[in-house]
C-alpha cells in the first residue's frame, strides 16, 4: 500500500486507481481486413470495403493480430481463453462506419493475469507490487474525425478504423499516480518486449482510459468512480490522477456527490471535465457478431505463441543481477527499454569476446559504460557526434584497451570522442594521438626513483606515519608522466618502494 | 423465340453446348419477355446488354472449342440484394438508390464464372424483410398467377425474393438467385409454382449480400425444375476465405447424382406442422406428397418436433436483433441517401436519412431488434430466443437420427391478394410458421409444386435435410417433381 494521501478538512483520503490501456497491436493489417495500419498516411487511402462498412462486407479475423494477443497475454502470465468470441458494440457515430464496434464483452482472449511494478522509494512505492490485470480483449478501433478542415463540416479519415487494439484491463490495484505510471511503464516494456505493440504513445499507440475513486482511510468500500477518457501520455495519466483525486476530495468534502461519469483530460490545463454522466451513457446493445465464429485456439497455436516470447523484463533483470553482477540500478535502466538491452547486449558479447573473457566478468564495466560514460560523451559533443560511429565493435575495442591497462578512463573517454567525430578505429587513434597510458614498470619505476629522490623529506614523514602523503607521490609520479601512468602499475611500485 | 424462354437452366446449356441454338439468342429471348413484362415490376433495373455480352462470351468460347462453364449461356435474374459490380444495388431501399456497388458478390461472380448472364436486378421485399414484396420501395411485384374466379386481384409473389420467383414463373428468366432468411426463398417458390432451395447454413457465400440477419441469411437458385436448382446451386456454392461462417467442404455433384429412388430412406411427417387453421387444400397437398414418397420407395415415420411453436418469435427476435445491427451502416455518411436538413448536426443527419430512406417494414424490425438487444430486456428476449435456436437444432438432430428427409407444406395458405395482409403484421409473419424452423437451425430446405389449389394457384410442399445434405433434399424433390406432374403455368396477363 502505498503512502499517497490526500489531506482534506475531514481527514485523509486515500484514491483507488484502475487503468484500461488501449494498445494498438502490432500488424500490418488491420483485425478484420486486409488494409494496411502504417500510420501517417494520407487520409482514407488505407481503407478496404469492409472498413467503409459496404453493403455485404464481412470481417476476417487476422490470424497475427490473434497471435499477439494471445502472446501479450502469455508474457503477464495471464490466463489465455483457448474459445473467445467477438462481440458487437452498437452504437452510432461519424468515425464509426459499420454502426459498431467488434470487440469482445463476455468472452475475452485472454483472462487474468499480473504484472509487478518495482520498488521505488522516491517515488513513494516502497516495495514490489503486483498489480492484477483482469483480462485483454481484442477489439477494432475507430476512425478520426476532423473538425478544422471546414468552417460548418467535419471530415472522417477511416485509415485507424478497423486497426487492432488490446484493451487491457487492470484491476484497481493501484493507489497513488505514481503506482500508475510505474504500471504504464512496465506494461509498455513488456508490450515492447514482446512486440505486439510499439507503445508509442505520441502517435497513439497506446491510450489509457483512468478509473480513479477515492475513500477516507480505512474505509473498505470503494468510492463512486470517473473514468478519464483517452490519456496518452505517462506524465498525464499521473496529472489526471491527481487531479481527478483532488477534485473529487474536494467535492466530497464540500457535501457533495461523485457523479459515476466519462471524463476527458485537458494536457493544457492538466485538469479533467465531465462528458457525460450515467444517465446519458449509450445502451450499446452488446450481442455475438453473426458474422464471426468463435475464437478457437488449438495446442499447436499456443505452443507457437509461447515459444516465439523472448526473455521479458523481470527475468532478464533478474539474469542482469543474478549471473552477470550488476547492481540493483543498472540492472533496471538496462532493462527498462528494448533499445537500451539490446544495444546493451551486443556490446557485452563483442566486449567478453574482444577481450577473451565471460560476459559476467566484463558486464559490470560494459553496463557502465553504457549507462554512464558512452551516454555522457555523446551528450557533451551535442551536434559533433555521429551516431552511426557508435558501434560494439568500437566500443569493444576501447572497452579491450581499457580492461588490458593500455588505456586509463580518461584517455577511453577521449578516444570515444574522437570515434564519435571521425569514425576512426580506435587502436588507431590511441596510437596516433598518444592516448595511451605507461605500464612498461622499468619507465615507471625510473620516473618514481626521480620523484622519491626530489622530496627525501616527504619520504621521511610518510615512513615515520603519514599515511595519506601517498597521494602526493602518485600525483608528482602521473604529472611526470603526463598522466599517462598506469596507475595500477604506479600504485604497486609507489608501495613496494615506500616500504 | 418463345420456345427458348420455356428452356430451363439444363435444356439452355445443353442445347448452346450442343448448338441447337446460340447463347445470345437465348438471351435476345428473355430480354424481349423481360421488356414486355413491365406489368409485373419484377425487375428493378434491367440489364439486357449484360446477358448478351455474357452469351457472347460464351458464343465464343464454343467456337473456340473452350470447356463450358455449368450456366454457360443461361441468362438469369440477380435478385436485387446481390452487389453487382457497376449495376445498382438498392435491396429495394430508397437508402441505396442509387448506389453502384465496385465490387461483385461472390455468389454472382460464380455464376458469371459458369457463364451465366443477368438478365436485371430482381425485386424484392426490402432488405429482404416481408413475405408478399409489398415491402419494396420500388412497388409491389406482381405474382403471373392469377386465381380461377375471373377477379383478376393481383396477387402477391411471396417474399422476399417476389421478383425473383414472379420472372422465373412467368418465363421472363429460365432461374434466379434468391436469398432465405425465414422462408425467402421457399415461400415464393411455393406461391409462383416453381423450386428453390435454402441450402446448408455456409454453403454459399454470404459476401456481397446486403445483410438481413448474418446467421440466417443464405442464397440459394430458384427455377422450374429440381435439376436446374441443383445445377445452379453447384454454381453458386462453395468455401469463400472472405466470408468467416463460409462452409469449408467440397461442392458436391448434387445435378449428377440426382436420384428419386427413395427405397431405403425414411421420410418423417412432423405433427406440430399439422396446426389448426391451415388450409385444407394444403394438408391434402402434404397428403399427397406423403403418397408420392412412399410410391418411390420410402418409408414414412410420424416424427415430433416439439419446439417447432417456439420457432417463430425465436426467430422474430434473432432475425430483427441482427437486422439492427447489420442495418446501422445505412447512416448517409459514406454512401447512399442523404438526408441533411438545413442546419442539421450528426445525429439530425442520422434520423432523418433513416426517417426518409427506411420503409415502415424495415423501421419496425429495427425498432424490434434494437428493443430485444437493449439492457434490461436482452435475456428475456435475445438470450431466451437463442436457448430455443439450440433446442429447435436439438428436435432436429433428434429426427434425423431416425429419418433422412422431413415432408412438411412449405406455406400455411396459396398466395394471397396483394394488400391482403399489409395492415396485419402478424399475419404476414405467420406464411414462414413452416419455413423458419430449417432457417433457424441451418439445414438445407426446397420447395417444390405439388399442385393446384381449388383456386387454381400452385401449391409448394416443403423438403428438409440433415445439415449437408442438400443431395438428400434434392432427390427427395425429384421423387415428388416427377408425380406431382405439374406443369401448369400462369395464363398471360401482362
Amino acid at each position: 500500500m502505498s503512502n499517497y494521501r490526500i489531506q482534506g478538512a475531514t481527514g485523509e483520503w486515500e484514491i483507488v486507481v484502475g487503468l484500461e490501456v488501449h494498445a494498438q497491436v502490432t500488424s500490418h493489417a488491420k483485425l478484420f481486413s486486409s488494409a494496411s495500419t502504417a500510420f501517417g498516411a494520407e487520409p482514407n487511402s488505407q481503407v478496404s470495403l469492409i472498413d467503409a462498412a459496404m453493403p455485404g462486407m464481412l470481417p476476417v479475423p487476422n490470424r497475427e493480430c490473434i497471435r499477439q494477443a494471445v502472446r501479450t497475454g502469455m508474457a503477464i502470465e495471464a490466463q489465455i481463453n483457448k474459445w473467445s468470441r467477438f462481440d458487437r458494440k452498437n452504437y452510432f457515430y461519424a468515425d464509426l462506419p459499420q454502426g459498431y464496434q467488434i470487440s469482445q464483452l463476455y468472452h475475452p482472449i485472454v483472462g487474468k493475469g499480473a504484472l509487478t511494478i518495482e520498488a521505488d522509494e522516491k517515488a513513494g512505492i516502497p516495495v514490489d507490487k503486483v498489480i492484477g490485470v483482469e483480462r485483454i480483449h481484442v477489439e477494432q478501433d475507430a476512425g478520426k474525425l476532423m473538425h478544422d478542415q471546414h468552417p460548418t463540416m467535419s471530415y472522417v479519415d477511416l485509415n485507424r478504423t478497423g486497426v487492432a487494439l488490446m484493451e487491457i484491463v487492470s484491476d484497481p490495484d493501484m493507489t497513488s499516480p505514481a503506482e500508475a505510471g510505474a504500471y504504464i511503464r512496465k506494461l509498455r516494456a513488456i508490450l515492447r518486449y514482446v512486440g505486439s505493440c510499439d507503445g508509442n504513445m505520441e502517435e497513439g499507440s497506446m491510450r489509457a482510459d483512468v478509473n480513479v475513486s477515492v475513500r477516507k482511510v480505512g474505509d473498505p468500500n470503494l468510492g463512486t468512480r470517473t473514468e478519464t477518457k483517452n490519456v496518452n501520455s505517462v506524465r498525464f495519466v499521473m496529472q489526471a490522477i491527481e487531479h481527478e483525486a483532488q477534485r473529487q476530495v474536494d467535492v466530497l468534502e464540500d457535501g457533495g456527490k461523485i457523479v459515476q461519469e466519462t471524463r476527458l483530460f485537458d494536457p493544457g490545463t492538466g485538469t479533467t471535465r465531465s462528458m457525460r454522466s450515467k444517465e446519458d451513457a449509450h445502451d450499446y446493445r452488446y450481442f455475438p457478431d453473426p458474422d464471426l465464429l468463435p475464437l478457437e485456439l488449438d495446442d499447436a497455436f499456443l505452443e507457437e505463441c509461447r515459444a516465439s516470447l523472448p526473455e521479458l523484463p523481470d527475468a532478464k533483470r533478474a539474469r542482469y543481477t543474478g549471473e552477470l553482477g550488476l547492481t540493483d540500478y543498472n540492472a533496471r535502466e538496462l532493462t527498462a527499454e528494448v533499445e537500451t538491452f539490446a544495444r546493451f547486449e551486443t556490446l557485452l558479447a563483442a566486449t567478453a569476446q574482444a577481450i577473451g573473457k565471460s560476459e559476467a566478468k566484463v558486464a559490470t564495466q560494459v553496463a557502465n559504460w553504457s549507462l554512464s560514460v558512452a551516454p555522457g560523451v555523446m551528450k557533451a559533443l551535442g551536434d559533433e557526434a555521429d551516431p552511426a560511429h557508435a558501434t560494439a565493435q568500437a566500443q569493444a575495442a576501447i572497452l579491450t584497451m581499457q580492461d588490458a591497462g593500455e588505456i586509463s578512463g580518461g584517455q577511453a573517454k577521449e578516444i570515444y570522442e574522437i570515434v564519435l567525430k571521425t569514425g576512426r578505429a580506435p587502436d588507431e587513434i590511441a596510437d596516433t594521438e598518444g592516448l595511451k597510458q605507461q605500464s612498461d614498470t622499468g619507465a615507471i619505476e625510473a620516473v618514481i626513483d626521480d620523484v622519491l629522490a626530489a622530496n627525501p623529506d616527504k619520504v621521511e614523514e610518510y615512513r615515520g606515519g603519514k599515511d595519506k602523503l601517498f597521494g602526493f607521490f602518485v600525483g608528482q609520479t602521473m604529472k611526470a608522466m603526463q598522466g599517462k601512468g598506469n596507475p595500477a602499475v604506479v600504485n604497486q611500485i609507489l608501495k613496494a618502494k615506500l616500504g | 423465340m418463345t420456345s427458348l424462354t420455356n428452356l430451363g437452366v439444363k435444356a439452355i446449356a445443353d442445347g448452346v453446348a450442343g448448338g441447337e441454338f446460340t447463347a445470345v439468342e437465348v438471351a435476345e429471348a428473355f430480354n424481349a419477355n423481360v421488356a414486355a413484362a413491365a406489368a409485373l415490376n419484377a425487375f428493378i433495373v434491367t440489364t439486357p446488354e449484360h446477358a448478351i455480352a455474357a452469351a457472347e462470351r460464351v458464343d465464343a468460347d464454343r467456337a473456340a472449342g473452350k470447356a463450358l462453364g455449368l450456366m454457360a449461356g443461361v441468362p438469369i435474374g440477380m435478385k436485387d440484394l446481390f452487389a453487382t459490380k457497376g449495376v445498382q444495388t438498392t435491396a429495394a431501399s430508397h437508402i441505396l438508390e442509387g448506389f453502384v456497388p465496385q465490387y461483385e458478390s461472390t455468389v454472382s461472380q460464380k455464376l458469371w464464372d459458369a457463364g451465366a448472364g443477368m438478365l436485371g436486378k430482381l425485386n424484392l421485399d426490402q432488405f429482404a424483410m416481408g413475405s408478399s414484396n409489398e415491402t419494396s420501395y420500388f412497388g409491389d411485384v406482381a405474382n403471373p398467377w392469377r386465381r380461377n374466379d375471373g377477379g383478376n386481384a393481383k396477387l402477391a409473389p411471396g417474399g422476399s425474393s417476389g421478383g425473383s420467383s414472379a420472372a422465373v414463373a412467368a418465363r421472363l428468366a429460365p432461374a434466379a438467385t434468391g436469398t432465405d432468411t425465414g422462408g425467402s426463398i421457399r415461400q415464393p417458390a411455393a406461391f409462383t409454382g416453381i423450386s428453390g432451395i435454402k441450402p446448408t447454413y455456409g454453403r454459399c457465400s454470404r459476401w456481397g449480400i446486403v445483410a438481413f440477419a448474418s446467421s440466417l441469411d443464405q442464397a440459394g437458385p430458384m427455377a422450374r425444375s429440381v435439376e436446374d436448382c441443383a445445377i445452379m446451386l453447384e454454381a453458386m456454392a462453395g468455401f469463400d476465405p472472405k466470408d468467416s461462417t463460409s462452409l469449408d467442404m467440397p461442392v458436391p455433384n448434387w445435378s449428377t447424382a440426382l436420384n428419386g429412388d427413395l427405397r431405403g430412406k425414411k421420410v418423417g411427417i412432423p405433427r406440430e406442422y399439422r396446426m389448426d387453421g391451415t388450409d385444407a387444400d394444403i394438408l391434402k397437398s402434404w397428403e399427397d406428397g406423403i403418397a408420392w414418397l412412399k410410391d418411390a420407395g420410402a418409408e414414412v415415420v410420424d416424427i415430433s418436433l416439439p419446439h417447432t411453436k417456439y420457432a417463430l418469435p425465436a426467430y422474430y427476435i434473432v432475425a430483427p436483433a441482427e437486422a439492427s445491427s447489420n442495418l446501422a451502416r445505412y447512416d448517409g455518411v459514406r454512401y447512399g441517401l442523404r438526408d441533411l436538413p438545413e442546419g442539421a448536426g450528426l445525429q439530425d443527419m442520422y434520423a432523418a436519412t433513416r426517417a426518409a430512406g427506411f420503409g415502415d417494414e424495415v423501421k419496425r424490425r429495427i425498432l424490434i431488434g434494437t428493443y430485444v438487444l437493449s439492457a434490461g430486456f436482452y435475456d428475456a428476449y435475445y438470450t431466451q430466443a437463442m436457448k430455443v435456436r439450440t433446442l429447435i437444432q436439438r428436435d432436429f438432430d433428434a429426427a434425423f437420427a431416425q429419418v433422412d428427409v422431413i415432408l412438411a407444406p412449405t406455406t400455411p395458405t396459396a398466395a394471397f391478394g396483394l394488400g391482403e395482409n399489409v395492415d396485419d403484421p402478424l399475419a404476414m409473419y405467420l406464411n414462414d410458421v413452416f419455413a423458419v424452423p430449417a432457417s433457424l437451425a441451418g439445414l438445407p430446405a426446397m420447395s417444390v409444386p405439388a399442385g393446384l389449389n381449388s383456386q387454381g394457384l400452385p401449391l409448394g410442399l416443403q423438403l428438409i435435410g440433415n445439415r449437408f445434405d442438400e443431395q438428400g433434399v434434392l432427390n427427395a424433390g425429384l421423387a415428388i417433381e416427377s408425380r406431382a406432374g405439374f406443369t401448369a403455368q400462369p395464363e398471360k396477363w401482362w
